[in-house]
């Protein structure tokens, strides 16, 4: 490209690698505490008394990342789906007597507490990691739904207007124009939701879905900070780490 | 001009769509058990509809439910009218609840319980719904947004004083825990508004500061950003020891109530979760304002305290009042963690309930919490909309 | 050919566009000119149906456009609109091969359609085709926006108010290229703008709408000369008047033999580049490049209503 995006002054683009380097550190640090978690028990020992175990080691640390992350893709994956869905929908000429409704729920629902969500969950679905499923997608399916409608509604004027007065069919213009330009928007919602997800997932194994959660409750349970460091920070790292993929796949998109 | 040309599908059929999604829920409502009986609290329970709960009566008032729901279904309709069914048939709703709930508990039981089961929910879904639908549809002027709110919530006082549903579950519930329930309500409000009330205290001038001294914007927002990343079960939990040896080994701190058990490893951990919208919000408050006004303000001779202080300042407001709305509504769903650190609030039902497999006792703790977060979300709405207004008609 | 017959508008009982008839020739520029809210946008898009209209049809080549699809009547007629509406995803190539490939055209065709295109339009296609929409200026995003209009060879071009975001000089020369480029390819236009200037400057025909109604639709000079109604007069407004009718006749058509002094002006030059030169450097009369004179007395005679060289049969006010 001849005429590139400016850049920032260059104390920005310091900052930027500076980020991607810390960020490439953490992921490395991850995964190598995942691997070989018995390899950090000197530094996690400080937090343990009473010769307490520093590592959890009732269940891979990496077997609960990774249902950790398979919950939370599965939810997020459905949330996106019906929420893209619904939102397109309803930005439809015929079907747009819904939108009022849509954004009322969608602002209303999201003062929903996701804790309360899933504590009613549980009623529907037993313990497990049934309820935390369902509350993880019903509380992702709103800031999804939310940005698909301002990525369809905030289309430029003239965009629109040209798009139909080329003779694109309603169905091309969806593909063709208004979904591609909403995408990035779109994207900031599943991330929004993502992240959401991968939090409120830890809360979920006090409903006795396996997640991280599982790691800090014990360390609760049995007063070991050790735990809840570990637990933390492995879900922490891995919120920032979605977070910057995300972030980076937007700007790709809209670039 | 691209609004008015629109082809109007949709308006062939003289039938409101919305109106026939909710007619379609509250119609299944009405054929799904309203409410659930059990002998005990731990035993499996039946459910059981309308007619099955207040026999004759049952009927009447299902069909009258069900004209109720069909009325919505026409597309001439004002949406004040609809408001006005909307609304009377969530009452319906609630007060055939405490009805049938009253009608199933033997007198003198004091073990049964009746809770409300998926026709009830869906069928206040379905008028909630009609009824939010309706006041989207209405140009209400602010005076009389708030007197619906205030309306809403005198008339959720007046149905729990009035007795009406002591027979449900919930209720009995809460009064078997009356003493403790005003306490973890009183707990988990002084979390929710502590928190806030403290990260506005620091979050203001900090905002102020990196706003005035942009080298600390990276690395204050940065570190902000990644509290907001710990997962609160963790940030809670951390909270506890850290507090414990903080108020073990610093003199005079817990003197100063600084504590690791009880509510104040939660008050911090909400606290710190409420830094990053504030302390952002109003750095881009504070960005936002024209640099013409900033400008004209310098030009008319004011220090550059006076710019912030008259000028800058009130400017923000809205947006901070964005951030409050944000906090609170987090805090007070937030909050419910506390509960399992020990730090109280409706959270301790939850995972009291949980624990137990005790649903009711679930409910009794995150119904409140939801009421507390969407009275806490529509009325600073209502403010920050009025706000605008009332800067859009200066301008 | 283009033949609009008593179309109308009317939202509810309010009438935006009221009874309208005109015609304009195959290889014309009709300039639909008037005031916001006359009317005159709504009937441009009643032309390819982004407006449905209430009554009256448009027949193009003789076929009434409502007997087909309306998607498949725009990708026949271009349509380039005020702030272009460029597709901001889309590469400047990608956006001008929309049409073609809305109808299907191969790729090697497509690509070689989308080079001439940018080459009419000076915009050097090896520098230019992969460039995003954000990444030009507002001059070049024009020339795209008409390019794009242009690419699928429409027999008809539609253009509402297309100079309307840019500076005064860019704006000069996008007319200048545009009427050569009509001109070169024989495409029909009909373009809408507020300003009488750009009318003037465009049409073959000049169509005046006011409140709905087209109030009159004649050549620049009878508009000029003859305003239909009190309105028309004041649109174009008394003061430059004379100015316009100079600058709608060129200097060669009024060249008498003869011979004068100082530098000559060029004979596609119109009159009021001459008047203006006249006053200018104080002479009487200019020497015409290739020979003959055109005097001040010429030019004066040639700004007054009646004095007019002959320009065409006028083609009387209204239809309808």
């Amino acid at each position: 490209m001849t005429a590139p995006r400016t850049a920032g002054p260059p104390d920005d683009r310091g900052r930027a690698v500076i980020g991607r380097v810390a960020l490439a550190l953490a992921a490395a640090g991850l995964a190598a505490f995942l691997l070989w978690p018995q390899a950090f028990a000197p530094l996690l020992r400080p937090l343990t008394q009473n010769g307490a175990p520093p590592i959890y080691t009732q269940t891979s640390l990496l077997a609960l990342t990774l249902w950790h992350l398979a919950l939370v893709a599965a939810a997020v994956a459905a949330s996106a789906t019906l929420a893209v869905g619904l939102g397109i929908l309803v930005t439809r000429p015929g079907w747009r007597d819904f939108l009022p409704l849509a954004r009322t729920v969608t602002s209303v629902g999201q003062t929903f507490p996701p804790v309360a969500v899933l504590a009613l969950a549980v009623p529907l679905m037993g313990f497990g990691s049934g309820p935390t499923l369902l509350a993880l997608f019903l509380y992702g399916l709103l800031p999804i739904f939310e940005n698909t409608l301002a990525g369809l509604t905030n289309l430029p004027p003239a965009v629109a207007e040209a798009a139909r007065g080329m003779g694109m069919t309603p169905a091309q213009r969806l593909v063709q124009v208004e979904l591609p330009l909403a995408l990035p928007v779109i994207l900031a919602g599943v991330r929004l939701s993502a992240v959401i997800a991968l939090s409120t997932a830890t809360i979920g194994s006090t409903v006795a879905a396996r997640t991280l959660g599982e790691v800090i409750i014990a360390g609760l349970l049995s007063s070991n900070t050790a735990f809840v460091v570990q637990g933390g920070v492995v879900v922490g790292v891995l919120a920032l780490l979605i977070h910057a993929g995300f972030v980076w796949l937007e700007r790709r998109l809209s670039a | 001009m691209i609004e008015a040309t629109r082809p109007t599908t949709g308006t062939r059929l003289p039938l409101s769509r919305p109106g026939v999604l909710f007619a379609l829920v509250g119609l299944v409502g009405l054929a799904l058990p309203l409410v659930q009986f059990r002998a005990n609290r731990i035993v499996a329970g039946e459910g059981a509809g309308l007619p099955a709960a207040l026999g004759a009566t049952g009927w009447a008032v299902a069909a009258a439910l069900a004209a109720a729901l069909m009325a919505g279904v026409a597309a001439r309709m004002t949406p004040g009218l609809r408001l006005l069914i909307a609304l009377a048939g969530t009452l319906a709703s609630v007060a055939v609840l405490g009805a049938a709930a009253g009608a199933l508990t033997p007198p003198g039981d004091g073990i049964a319980r009746v809770s409300p089961a998926a026709g009830f929910w869906l069928l206040a879904l379905a008028f909630a719904l009609a009824a939010a639908d309706a006041l989207a549809r209405i140009d209400l002027a602010p005076w009389q947004r708030w007197a619906l709110l205030l309306g809403a919530v005198a008339a959720v006082a007046l149905i729990l004083r009035s007795g009406l549903l002591d027979d449900v579950s919930v209720m009995r519930e809460y009064h078997a825990r009356r003493d403790v329930f005003a306490r973890e309500a009183a707990r988990h409000l002084m979390l929710a508004f502590g928190s806030l009330g403290a990260a506005l205290a620091l979050g203001l001038p900090l905002g102020i500061a990196v706003h005035q001294v942009p080298r600390l914007r990276a690395g204050v927002l940065g570190a902000l950003n990644i509290v907001q990343t710990i997962p609160s079960l963790a940030l809670f939990g951390i909270m506890i020891p850290l507090f414990g040896w903080v108020a073990a080994t610093v003199p005079g701190a817990a003197a100063a109530g600084v504590a690791g058990i009880g509510a104040f490893p939660a008050l911090v951990a909400l606290f710190l979760y409420s830094l990053l919208p504030v302390v952002s919000n109003m750095v881009v408050g504070l960005s936002a304002v024209p640099a013409a006004v900033r400008d004209a303000a310098a030009g008319l001779g004011m220090t550059r305290a006076q710019v912030l202080a008259q000028v800058m300042i009130p400017l923000t407001l809205p947006v901070l009042l964005a951030a409050v709305r944000i906090v609170l509504v987090q805090n007070i769903g937030l909050a419910v963690i506390a509960g399992l650190i020990g730090g109280g609030g409706f959270g301790s039902f939850v995972f009291q309930g949980l624990n137990q497999t005790a649903m009711d006792l679930v409910l009794l703790g995150a119904l409140p919490t939801i009421a507390l977060a969407l009275l806490s979300g529509i009325a600073l709405d209502l403010l920050v909309a009025q706000l605008d207004g009332r800067r859009g008609r200066g301008a | 050919m283009i033949r609009i017959e008593h179309l109308t508008k009317r939202y509810g009982t309010r009438a935006v566009v009221e009874d309208v008839s005109l015609t304009v020739e195959r290889g014309q520029i009709a300039a639909l000119v008037g005031t916001s809210g006359s009317g005159k946008t709504t009937l441009l898009r009643m032309i390819n149906r982004l407006v449905q209209p209430t009554a009256g049809r448009v027949l193009i080549d003789g076929t009434d456009t409502a007997t087909l699809p309306p998607h498949l009547l725009r990708r026949r007629i271009g349509y380039a609109i005020q702030g272009h509406g460029l597709f901001p995803h889309r590469t400047v190539a990608q956006n001008i091969a929309t049409v073609p490939r809305l109808l299907g055209w191969d790729a090697d065709r497509i690509r070689a359609r989308v080079d001439e295109l940018l080459a009419l339009f000076q915009l050097p296609p090896a520098e230019f085709r992969d460039r995003l929409p954000h990444q030009l200026s507002g001059g070049q995003q024009q020339r795209v926006g008409v390019s794009r209009a242009l690419a699928a060879r429409p027999e008809l071009l539609l253009m509402d108010e297309p100079f309307g975001a840019l500076d005064p000089v860019i704006r000069a020369s996008a007319q200048a290229d545009l009427r050569r480029i009509q001109r070169d390819l024989g495409t029909t236009l009909v373009i809408v703008t507020h300003d009488i200037d750009e009318a003037m400057a465009l049409g073959d025909r000049i169509g005046v709408m006011d409140r709905g109604l087209l109030l009159q639709y004649a050549a620049p000079g009878a508009i000029l000369t003859a305003p239909a109604t009190p309105f028309v007069a004041r649109l174009i407004g008394t003061d430059q008047r004379p100015f316009h009718l100079l600058s709608l006749t060129r200097v060669a058509d009024i060249a008498t033999p003869g011979m004068a002094g100082g530098a000559p002006v060029p004979a596609d030059a119109t009159l009021r580049d001459a008047l203006a030169l006249c006053l200018w450097s104080g002479r009487d009369a200019l020497p015409v490049e290739g020979g003959g004179v055109v005097t001040l007395d010429a030019l004066r005679r040639a700004a007054r209503p009646d004095g007019r060289p002959d320009d065409g049969p006028p083609d009387g006010g209204a239809a309808g």
